[in-house]
């Protein structure tokens, strides 16, 4: 077993800087994105549940994650996910 | 013809066949190894029975009724006397045998094993997941057990001799008795070791029954001489069935059980062949001649197989390949092609009302008279071929409806291409020009999309033969629509080598061209009217080579960009520039700068990209043509040389240098002193030799950098290397301080020469020497001359390159394979997302920014910034 990482010091996946924001949609979000698609959840692309973001964030099989990355060319670019097991 | 409606596959099974199978299957039992008999016709129950399909014209099949061609062939049998091994399964069969028991046949396991093993390759083949590992692993557990659970049978070892022999206990298992084996073999535990019951039980691999395939897949030919020559496959079916059939009258006459063996394994060696002749451990089956036959693996493996050779790649009419040149004369989007090609190479015409006329000048023409044709198809669908003798006649006869194979000529659309067509710009659409002599003909300006160059390569020409095709070809292929890359939004197509050398001389110079030389220059252009000239030199006017070069820009053309000769001052002086590397074209007039690399260059061009993107592709493509006409006068105009005397350096530069290579020499050695007195100090992450290769290393490569700095001193403007390193022709001042003054450091992954003789490179040092000169370091320059050393440094050096660029194309041409493999089917959709086939979304928006690299700004983000400065009118 790896050790415990010390108190107040542990590694938290959302803070670090490579990491780009996750977030849950609501029901309402999500309405509108799969209309703006016109798709269905399945077809959006996966994340796993047990994906740290994903765990950080508490995200239960069957809801769908926005992701906010950086981008060099478009500023800001957003995915979604739907996570999965 | 009438074509099927398409059916939609549901499943494919996989599986063996059985002997009832392969008899219920066959339409005859083949007896005899005879072909045809005296009269050439097929003996009944012989490898050619009409039975098995027809290929002879005027033959009807005896199964279905069908002539040659309609009938697709029909398989036959062969009753095997004795059951033989079929190769492709030997190692399987070596698997059941360790893992059954050799009494009665159970599965070595315990049954809660056995559940426990089935229970999971169930669940495997329900996700659709491979169910290797877990077989293995059961062929591993029940080779484990000693003694069979279930009868208490003590187990052998097999031991297999590759390829289908096995050994038990010092006793050969014959076919008979391993097929016995398998037979025991319950439909529980088959499923247990990964196989179906009902399609594949393990004793159909001991085959009894060969199948003959039909005859149209091993067609034989007729030879001019009248003799017959049989398929391979024919060949070695003959030596299966003369073998059986003495092995079965041995059998019968009660031969000893030696010679039994003997013809056994006989048998089982023609199999093993009619089925793979690369088989290891068998000598391959030869063709009276020496030459190993082709068999049935042989048809399907490899490049030339049924699957790489005929399914996934194949030939096609209507093609040309030969080897290519330049010719500066060209269009850029021509491509001149060989008379005798474009008499052979033929467009099918429609015969319409508005053609007849044209149409029935080409067959009057015939085939040998140009723009003629060589084929009319008449409206009852009879081809006739059209000839010196009867074109006069067909042309008469020509009417409505009818379709004539019309030669190709200038001007039409074809298909140009290069291997490897590694991106879309590696077949593109050319106009013809048909030419005398036997090259193809291309403007060097259409080299980087193709990465031709004319060192003998070759390039394929397709002539696309409908309407919609053409127009395709036109609209999305054709090489103006292609000047811009997708790669990285600017141009790819543009000047290369002289033709930069060319105009950098033009519009660098300050020489006064008078009238008769501006004409000479422009001649090639299509420009008639010289604008005014710049001054007067003994009453003559003079004209200056911006002057010249503007004639070609498009009016409204306006511009400033930094030339490639630019030397990266800390503070620009932009139009006051002393290098005129700053340039300024107004209202297409080239008022300063000079123009090089940056300016008209593939990859680079500024111009050319503005054009495009501002003005249109026929704009750009004049100019392209234009500009390499030009620059081509250009250069004739000054003349362009080079030699390795030009790399001339005056005593004084050379001894220079020399001091700077003795100046570092004794660094090294100083270096190499501190080392071995423990004195060096250690760079972090280091350890103590790595710091001094690195110091070595850095002070030798200063030094040559210093020398090509006083080599370049003395080399001015007016060398003609300089010249093109500058402007971005060809070369760079590495190349000329390796030429002047210092070769430098060879080095091999990255590090000094360190191999050869123990403890030294070389004899010719002492052991353990470190010296710059014991670890290929080259001081002395092309020009000068190699020392032997040097000269075997710097092939070592030169060596690691060559293998380098050898293992890089191969290891990025599978990458790309794949890649292309994963993506090609992906699609950027009406709503900027990019699918694949199953409407599955891959990316919300493509790139992440929903812009087509084609047009942005050679890929940088700030596109928009041409667009805002020329609404609010900013300075350009």
């Amino acid at each position: 077993m790896k050790e415990k990482e010390p108190a107040g010091r542990e590694f938290k996946p959302l803070e670090h800087k490579m990491v780009p924001r996750h977030e849950i949609l609501n029901e309402e979000e999500l309405k509108k994105i799969l209309s703006e698609y016109n798709i269905e959840k399945e077809q959006m692309p996966k994340i796993k549940e047990a994906d740290p973001a994903a765990r950080e964030i508490q995200a239960k099989i069957g809801d769908v994650v926005r992701i906010i990355r950086e981008s060099p060319t478009a500023g800001k670019a957003i995915f979604y996910r739907l996570v999965i097991a | 013809m009438v074509i099927a409606t398409p059916k939609r596959i549901k499943q494919i099974k996989f599986g063996l066949i059985s002997p009832k199978e392969f008899r219920k299957m066959s339409v005859t039992r083949v007896i005899t190894a005879d072909t045809y008999d005296d009269d050439g016709f097929p003996i009944e129950m012989g490898l050619m029975d009409t039975k098995l399909g027809v290929i002879d014209p005027g033959l009807r099949c005896k199964t279905c009724g069908g002539r040659a061609g309609e009938c697709p062939g029909h398989f036959g049998h062969i009753e095997l006397v004795a059951p033989v091994i079929h190769v492709g399964f030997a190692k399987l069969i070596r698997k059941i045998l360790r893992a059954t028991c050799r009494k009665c046949g159970a599965l070595l396991l315990e049954p809660n094993q056995k559940k426990k093993y089935l229970e999971q390759i169930k669940t495997l083949r329900k996700m659709g997941q491979p169910i290797e590992d877990i077989v293995n692993e059961v062929f591993k557990e029940a080779r484990k057990a000693g003694t069979c659970t279930y009868c208490g049978e003590v187990q052998q070892e097999i031991k297999f001799e590759k390829p289908t022999t096995y050994i038990e206990n010092e006793h050969k298992l014959m076919p008979t008795d391993i097929r016995s084996r398998l037979e025991k073999i319950t439909d529980e535990d088959i499923e247990v070791i990964g196989m179906d019951p009902q399609n594949a039980r393990p004793e159909w691999i001991v085959l009894t029954v060969l199948p003959v395939p039909p005859v149209t897949m091993r067609p034989s030919i007729t030879l001019e001489s009248g003799q017959r020559s049989e398929d391979d496959l024919t060949h070695k079916l003959v030596d299966i069935i003369r073998i059986n059939q003495r092995f079965q009258e041995n059998r019968e006459a009660g031969a000893p059980q030696l010679i039994i063996e003997d013809l056994w394994e006989l048998l089982q060696y023609h199999v093993t062949t009619f089925i793979d002749n690369a088989v290891s451990g068998v000598p391959p089956a030869r063709h009276r001649s020496g030459r190993p036959l082709k068999t049935l693996s042989q048809r399907l493996k490899g490049k030339e197989g049924r699957f790489r050779g005929s399914l996934s790649g194949k030939r096609v009419n209507f093609s040309a390949r030969t080897v290519i040149s330049p010719d500066p004369n060209l269009r850029i989007f021509e491509v001149g092609v060989p008379l005798e090609v474009a008499k052979e190479l033929t467009i099918t015409m429609n015969v319409t009302p508005r053609n007849l006329d044209e149409v029935k000048e080409y067959v009057r023409r015939g085939p040998d008279n140009h723009p003629g044709a060589n084929y009319i198809v008449r409206a009852d669908g009879r081809r006739v071929k059209i000839t010196e003798s009867n074109s006069k006649e067909l042309a008469d006869l020509v009417e409505l409806g009818w379709k004539v194979d019309r030669q190709i000529k200038d001007g039409d659309v074809v298909l140009f291409n290069r291997q490897p067509s590694l991106h879309r710009m590696s077949i593109m659409a050319h106009e013809i020009k048909v030419l005398p002599h036997k090259t193809f003909r291309l403007n060097p300006a259409v080299c980087p999309p193709y990465n031709a160059d004319f060192d003998g390569d070759e390039m394929n020409l397709h002539v696309p033969q409908t309407e919609e095709a053409r127009a395709e070809a036109k609209i999305l292929m054709h090489v103006q629509e292609n000047i811009l890359s997708p790669r990285f939004g600017g141009p790819i197509i543009g000047g290369i080598h002289d033709h930069i050398s060319g105009l950098f001389l033009l519009t660098n110079s300050k020489e006064k061209i008078n009238k008769n030389d501006a004409l000479e220059l422009l001649r090639k252009s299509e420009i008639r009217e010289l604008l005014e000239p710049a001054g007067m030199v003994d009453h003559e006017p003079y004209w200056t080579g911006k002057q010249i070069f503007s004639q070609i820009l498009p009016g409204g053309l306006n511009l400033q960009f930094k030339a490639e000769i630019c030397e990266q001052c800390e503070v620009c002086k932009g139009v006051d520039c002393e290098n005129d590397a700053y340039v300024v074209i107004r209202d297409g007039i080239l008022e300063r700068g000079t123009i090089d690399e940056k300016a008209i260059g593939a990859f680079k061009s500024v111009i050319l990209d503005k054009l495009i993107k501002e003005f249109n592709s026929d704009i750009a493509c004049r100019f392209i043509d234009d500009a390499t006409r030009l620059s081509i006068r250009g250069i004739m105009h000054s003349g362009f040389s080079f030699g390795i005397d030009d790399e001339y350096i005056p005593p004084e530069a050379q001894s220079q240098i020399d001091e700077v290579m003795t100046q570092a020499q004794d660094k090294v050695e100083k270096l190499i002193s501190a080392y071995l007195a423990g004195e060096l100090e250690q760079l972090p992450g280091r350890t103590l030799t790595e710091t001094l290769e690195m110091e070595i290393m850095k002070e030798l490569s200063k030094a040559r950098d210093s020398t090509g700095d006083i080599a370049g001193r003395h080399l001015g403007m007016d060398n003609s290397a300089v010249i093109m390193a500058r402007s971005g022709a060809r070369g760079s001042m590495l190349n000329l301080t390796q030429m002047a003054a210092c070769v430098g450091q060879q080095a091999v992954r990255g590090e000094r020469i360190k191999r050869g003789y123990a403890g030294r490179t070389l004899s010719h040092f002492e052991k353990g020497d470190l010296g710059a000169q014991a670890h290929g370091f080259v001081r002395a320059s092309y020009k000068s001359g190699l020392s032997p050393t040097e000269y075997f440094f710097h092939a070592i050096g030169g060596r690691e390159g060559l293998v380098d660029t050898a293992v890089r194309t191969s290891q990025s041409g599978y990458l790309q394979r794949r890649l292309v493999n994963a993506l090609q089917d992906l699609e950027v959709q009406f709503d900027g997302s990019v699918r694949d086939t199953r409407k599955m979304i891959i990316q919300f928006k493509y790139g992440e920014d929903g812009i087509n690299p084609m047009n942005s700004d050679f890929s940088k983000p700030e596109a928009v910034r041409r667009i805002i400065d020329s609404v609010v009118g900013v300075k350009e």
